[in-house]
């Protein structure tokens, strides 16, 4: 199962450069999506088949890929925004950073005092890189909807490193995270709406009337 | 009882949702709230603290946080009738559900003994209140709408890091992954100390984005700026009181750990640069509901300087939160009427509140000295309380520098209050005038500050001792 795990986190690292180096918002939604679908397969990777897991499991790919995902298309078809243009922070620097992340995630969780169990594998180091990814993401964006994706990939990479300590977040909470994301998501599309109505535009520059 | 307590106002939600009924649905926020402070009065004489297993109970901390959340809300519960009524254009239909759902959510922080469930309740706070900052509709609320939903859940998202971390160190020192609290506790002392470290870090980052301490405060003048006062009052007494909550549970985890020496300096650095902060930034303020955020971030500034220092002034700090909560309840409130009064909340428009509106105006005032800590508000018991501990802790700088930035707080605000609430109205007929359920809840509160100043009841004063000592052990 080992080998499953390390598929799944190796595609997840593909989809974190993915979603830096793309200006599409559509392909970049679609990647968060199929992330999502990935990482809903490690609680059966890691910890085999059984009640918690397969429910935690079909949650995951419920929400991180399926609905969150085409709550996201439908805020962008009608918002018809399909571009991410002029990010902060060019695309070809974010994934150079990006890079230079995830190799220094890699040092670092060498580095790290990890349980025997823990050590060389790869769940810590893709969560560190890609909760890094999120954060770029979100600073380095000017669009409302990219942020709301950076934000997702944040969460997913808290979601990696939360698998290797399925113990300690007994179902209730873990559903409950899940469902509070959906509710996140579909608050922050409502918003959305309501920022391309007033301004006709989602570029969050537009956002800085409020300032002292 | 603990689950009627949750229960009742989400049992409402629906009926709100679904009553035609303008003036009905505006009520019902008073009633869940007075049912909500009747099972707490209740709750507090009669239900024992939470055994070790439970997922949800009481203890002197939480009994602590309900007993000033309760009140806090059902004033400001009293005054939503009043002010739905006068702002019926706007439509309640999005207000009230939110609001229950924001009581319950409180609630359930306030008594989760599971970190987790804690972390839960808190997210759901934020996404309940951010239609509420959105009240208003216009591109400035939007704009608060979103830094203030954006940024909590940025925040509150590296706070599950942290419990992640926290759960880390139970497994590098081979005790039971849990994230119960009495797990936690007893597992203190094997908890693997970098990640334990690093986990307090983050959770500080998540809970003290919610508490708005500064530099992580970038969210709360904008929300508070926008929000309608009595969302700024339950936000700034209620919301910020549970954010402290949370940090205090970490506190707790770091006692048993006997890792007060890391969590300490830490959290007093916060502190004291959110009071600088607040004092750089409350000087010519030139929107005084703005200012009150300002006002906010201070004492959550001065609550973390407490806890930083301990002793003496952890219980200063428990004073300090209950008192806060009120005045804060009462200035929101009452600055709510002198914004609805004059329809703006820049300084340069607003003259002569005293004037215009006897009892906002003068209850206005009235706040401003009780929350800049002026004799014999409850305020100044609090804030003497963790000087003294400051001193007595023999941290003479500390002291100094907390004294000098509250007495630059105290000029900078005044000199604002002091234009809003004298002078000549400009504008003599306005369409707003003083309604009995819009002045008497910040008057209530008002009170009970001036209350706290003069006497403390016996039975609160062992609560916050009791409080104290679960929050730093016997040291």
């Amino acid at each position: 199962m080992a080998e499953l795990s390390n598929l799944c986190l190796l595609l997840v690292i593909l989809v974190n450069f993915f979603t830096l180096g793309s200006a599409r918002l559509g392909a970049c939604i679609h990647a968060v999506a199929l992330q999502g679908a990935v990482l809903a397969l490690l609680p059966l990777a890691t910890h085999g088949l059984n009640g918690h897991t397969l429910l935690l499991a079909a949650g995951a790919l419920a929400l991180k890929g399926a609905l969150i995902p085409w709550l996201l298309l439908r805020a962008i078809r009608e918002v018809r925004i399909r571009r991410e243009m002029e990010p902060l922070i060019g695309f070809v620097p974010t994934l150079v950073l990006g890079a230079l992340a995830t190799a220094g995630a890699f040092i670092f969780a060498d580095r790290l005092p990890l349980i025997e169990a823990h050590q060389g594998g790869l769940f810590i180091p893709t969560s560190l890189a890609t909760l890094f990814t999120g954060f770029l993401l979100l600073v380095s964006r000017r669009k409302a909807l990219t942020q709301v994706v950076g934000y997702l990939v944040l969460e997913n990479g808290i979601y990696i490193f939360g698998i290797l300590l399925a113990e300690a977040m007994p179902l209730m909470v873990e559903a409950g995270v899940l469902l509070d994301l959906l509710v996140a998501v579909f608050v922050m599309g409502i918003v959305l709406d309501q920022i391309n109505r007033e301004f006709s535009t989602l570029d969050t520059e537009q956002l800085s009337a409020l300032k002292d | 009882m603990l689950a009627a307590l949750i229960l009742l106002p989400l049992a409402l939600v629906p009926v709100a949702l679904l009553a035609p009924w303008y003036r009905l649905r505006s009520w019902l926020l008073p009633a869940a709230g007075a049912g909500h402070l009747l099972l707490v009065l209740l709750a507090l004489g009669h239900v024992a603290d939470a055994a070790p297993g439970a997922w949800i109970g009481l203890d002197p901390l939480s009994r602590l946080v309900l007993l000033v959340a309760s009140p806090l809300y059902l004033g400001c519960a009293l005054y939503a009738v009043d002010y739905l009524e006068m702002r019926r254009e706007r439509g309640n239909r999005t207000m009230v559900p939110c609001l229950l759902l924001f009581l319950a959510a409180l609630t359930l922080a306030a008594m989760s003994r599971h970190l987790g469930l804690l972390w839960l309740a808190l997210e759901t706070t934020t996404l309940a209140s951010a239609p509420l900052i959105y009240f208003n509709r216009n591109r400035l609320s939007i704009e608060a709408t979103w830094k203030y939903l954006l940024i909590c859940s940025v925040g509150i998202a590296l706070a599950m890091l942290g419990l992640l971390f926290v759960a880390y160190a139970a497994l590098r020192g081979g005790a039971p992954v849990s994230l119960l609290l009495t797990d936690l506790l007893a597992a203190g002392p094997v908890l693997s100390r970098p990640w334990l470290h690093a986990g307090f870090v983050l959770l500080l980052i998540g809970f003290g984005t919610k508490m708005g301490l500064a530099p992580l405060h970038a969210w709360k003048p904008d929300a508070y700026g926008e929000a309608p006062g009595l969302v700024g009052a339950l936000m700034a007494g209620g919301l910020t009181s549970l954010a402290f909550l949370a940090v205090l549970r970490v506190m707790q985890v770091m006692t048993a750990a006997g890792a007060l020496g890391v969590a300490r300096p830490i959290l007093l650095g916060l502190g004291l640069f959110s009071l600088l902060l607040a004092a750089l930034f409350m000087m010519r303020q030139g929107d005084f509901k703005r200012m009150l955020a300002y006002s906010s971030i201070e004492h959550m500034g001065l609550l973390a300087v407490g806890v930083g220092i301990g002793g003496l002034a952890t219980f200063g700090a428990l004073l300090h939160l209950v008192n806060n909560a009120l005045a804060k309840g009462c200035l929101f409130l009452s600055a709510g009427n002198i914004h609805r009064a004059f329809a703006s909340k820049r300084l340069s428009d607003v003259r002569g509140a005293l004037v215009a509106l006897p009892f906002s105006g003068a209850l206005f005032l009235t706040a401003f000295l009780a929350v800049t800590g002026t004799p014999p508000f409850g305020i100044f018991i609090s804030e003497f309380t963790i000087l003294r501990g400051i001193f007595d802790a023999g941290r003479l700088w500390v002291g100094l520098t907390v004294l000098v930035l509250l007495a630059t707080v105290f000029i900078g605000m005044g000199a604002s209050v002091l234009a809003v609430s004298q002078g000549e109205p400009t504008d003599r007929d306005l369409a707003f005038a003083d309604r009995f359920l819009l002045v008497a809840p910040p008057l209530a509160m008002l009170l009970a500050v001036l209350l706290l100043g003069v006497y403390i009841p016996e039975p609160l004063w062992q609560l916050l001792e009791q409080a104290r000592l679960l929050v730093e052990g016997g040291a």
